[in-house]
């Protein structure tokens, strides 16, 4: 059983007028993405209101809330795959290295390299598995030759704890595998482009509890390699898998900081009443 | 509150009334149920029937077309009547004449009517035979040679019954003389009876015999070729453009309202821009399979665009989603996942729009290619003719043998367009894909 061990200090909490109070440096393992004055608009209805959190690097960080709320909306701010809703407009910095990857001179598809994404429901390529996993890195030329590109397919597969089950069968198609299968195929995919960043939008809502804990696992495992950012519906997964949490409430961040402070010392009421269930 | 009535029924009682009151209307329902079921199979009946009476009416007058009755006559070619000179002058019809006359058993009169009679029994592919053979080889000359073939229209209609003894002479092409002479040929086995190959095999002809619509096929072929080179690479592309590129805005609204418009339009207007736009101002050549394909290439355009962009809607954004989730530029994500996704709906659309295109007259009709090809087209850019003109031409022709013609060339028109929707139904079916 993973412990949740966080080394960062910082727990920031909404005040009732609504503003948040500016995250303070931490001390531990050092912040991957600061987000600040995040605002998202659909056409004229305001989604997200002044969001600033820090996503730390090698650690799970999960958004939970209720429906609703926004927070896959700012995960999918963080790999600009809002820019494909016309209507939808984001203001703001989100600053990855130094680098603000709202800024419209910043190439999505450079981008979304280096942050990869898993969705919801599985979503494998209607291809052959061995197809799904090398098109990332055919078209970002990450291999010069059949034998590197094997080579990536391999490693992203093992990583994702898929290869023992599919090595004999490459050449069949990914949508033949089983749900959890396809969900772990869509991690080894995202892998495989070498990004520094996952983010998960509620991974295992589609699978059912075994596939559930073997995905868990596998989060885990990359944690330590990655910065990985986990939407989430259940709490108890929020609270097994990861490091912080953030708790969003109809469009602000109302709480971000450890995930057993969170759970156990919830600073403002919100978050209270949504954790022991009043809500959401 | 007042006291409601104590009442008197018993619960078994209301459960009676209601069961007697359900089986009453019983029988109103399920006769009404049969009568709906009655007016729909008569409609389903009227339909096939006009279905059955168009088809029967078609199969009926074209099927005489495949039998042809033949002739093989053994030629003298006497070298007093050729001209070694001036081969081309040399009346060879007559010679063929005199040959059967010979056959029959008859001599001819001084004034040549009996040979000049026969003559209209023979077809006029004979003398092209011989002199065909005297060119290939001139010592022929002096000897004799065989030609064989089908008979003349008119004798082939008597023997298909479509000129009938017991009609008055005067009303007839054939005289009684002419049509002892065929009797006699036919009992002496001069005569043969066959499958019609040369429909198959040969082109548009004066003389109906030796008509046949090869001519049309290809050119059917050819002028298909260049529409569907046009027509679904441009329509394809125009899809994708429209469907996953165009900001959505007024400008592209007034492009969709206009393109569905496009596809209503009478085809024989795109004649008339054929023949403004490209025969008058761009010189394309009259008549040729170019100019047909690149006026059906307009027509079957907007049918392509509409189907394109119904099969690119029918993907699931999920797999555009996967593809930019792992860095695809747009251009990437359409055509490595959403196109090849979308083919099956493509293919579909653009072998239908092309059947539809095979089948159009009018705005062909306007672009001069009613003229009269007795070949089959060496170019595109060469005069050519196409199945439903050939139709069209040989049901205004005059001569009573292009009647079945016409008819039978429309059987080969039929069997083209189910060939070729079977296709599109085929490769719907072998390439659709579950997500």
């Amino acid at each position: 059983m993973p412990m949740n061990r966080d080394d960062s200090a910082s727990h920031e909490a909404v005040t009732a007028s609504g503003e948040q109070t500016a995250p303070a440096a931490t001390s531990g393992p050092s912040v991957k993405i600061r987000a600040r004055d995040i605002n998202v608009f659909y056409g004229e209805k305001q989604a997200l209101f002044d969001v600033a959190i820090d996503i730390p690097e090698k650690a799970v960080t999960s958004f939970i809330g209720p429906s609703g709320c926004g927070k896959s909306t700012f995960l999918r701010c963080m790999n600009r795959m809002n820019d494909t809703i016309p209507i939808c407009r984001v203001t703001g910095a989100i600053e990855m290295d130094g680098e603000d990857v709202n800024d419209r001179s910043i190439d999505p598809v450079v981008l979304r390299a280096r942050v990869g994404m898993v969705f919801q429901k599985p979503n494998p390529f209607p291809k052959s598995i061995y197809e799904n996993v090398a098109y990332g890195p055919r078209i970002h030329g990450l291999a010069t030759g059949k034998e590197e590109l094997d080579a990536i397919v391999e490693s992203s597969l093992r990583r994702a704890g898929l290869w023992d089950e599919v090595s004999d069968r490459l050449l069949q198609p990914g949508t033949g595998l089983s749900g959890g299968q396809q969900q772990r195929l869509v991690i080894a995919r995202a892998i495989a482009v070498g990004p520094e960043v996952i983010l998960m939008d509620e991974p295992c809502s589609a699978l059912d509890p075994i596939a559930t804990a073997k995905i868990e696992e596998l989060i885990d495992e990359l944690r330590e390699q990655f910065c990985i950012v986990i939407v989430t519906h259940s709490m108890a997964q929020a609270a097994r898998v990861s490091q912080r949490t953030a708790f969003f409430h109809m469009g602000r961040l109302v709480e971000s900081g450890p995930t057993d402070e969170i759970f156990t010392n919830p600073r403002d009421s919100r978050t209270q009443d949504y954790i022991t269930g009043r809500f959401g | 509150m007042t006291d409601l009535p104590i009442p008197t029924t018993t619960a078994s009682d209301r459960a009676r009334d209601i069961r007697a009151a359900v089986e009453s209307r019983l029988k109103t329902r399920h006769a009404s149920e049969r009568r709906f079921k009655l007016y729909g199979q008569l409609a389903i009946a009227i339909a096939l029937s006009f279905l059955v009476v168009l088809l029967g009416r078609i199969v009926t007058q074209g099927a005489s077309t495949f039998v042809v009755h033949s002739i093989s006559v053994q030629v003298p070619l006497d070298p007093a009547k050729i001209d070694r000179t001036a081969l081309e002058g040399v009346n060879y019809d007559i010679m063929v004449a005199d040959a059967v006359l010979a056959k029959l058993g008859e001599k001819d009169d001084d004034y040549g009517t009996k040979s000049d009679a026969i003559k209209d029994l023979m077809s006029p592919d004979f003398g092209f035979q011989l002199l065909n053979m005297i060119k290939a080889d001139s010592s022929l000359i002096g000897k004799t040679v065989t030609v064989s073939g089908p008979l003349r229209a008119n004798a082939d209609l008597y023997f298909k019954g479509e000129i009938k003894r017991s009609s008055p002479e005067e009303e007839r092409t054939l005289s009684n003389q002419q049509l002892d002479w065929l009797d006699a040929l036919k009992s002496s086995g001069a005569v043969t009876t066959g499958f019609n190959f040369g429909f198959f095999t040969k082109s548009d002809s004066t003389e109906p015999e030796q008509a046949g619509v090869l001519g049309a096929v290809v050119g059917s072929a050819m002028m298909l070729l260049v529409t569907a080179f046009l027509a679904v690479p441009i329509g394809v592309m125009a899809a994708v453009y429209l469907e996953e590129f165009a900001p959505k805005n007024n400008w592209t609204d007034v492009i969709e309202v206009n393109i569905n418009n496009l596809a209503a339009v009478p085809s024989i207007v795109y004649g008339l821009l054929g023949l403004g736009l490209f025969i008058n101002t761009l010189g394309v050549p009259r008549s040729s399979p170019l100019l047909g394909g690149l006026v059906l290439a307009l027509m079957a355009l907007p049918t392509v665009i509409i189907a394109t962009r119904s099969s690119l809607k029918a993907v699931p954004p999920s797999i555009r989603e996967a593809a930019l989730g792992v860095g695809a530029s747009r251009t990437q994500a359409v055509f490595h996942h959403v196109l090849p996704l979308s083919m099956p709906g493509v293919m579909t659309g653009s072998i239908l729009a092309l059947a539809h295109a095979l089948g159009e007259t009018a705005p062909l009709l306007m672009i001069g290619m009613v003229s009269f090809v007795p070949g089959v087209p060496h170019g595109f850019d060469q005069a050519a003719t196409v199945l439903p003109v050939q139709v069209f031409i040989w049901e205004n022709a005059s001569e009573r043998a292009f009647h079945e013609r016409t008819a039978a060339a429309i059987m080969v028109l039929l069997v083209f367009m189910i060939l070729m929707n079977a296709v599109a139904i085929v490769v719907r079916r072998r390439f659709e894909r579950r997500w």
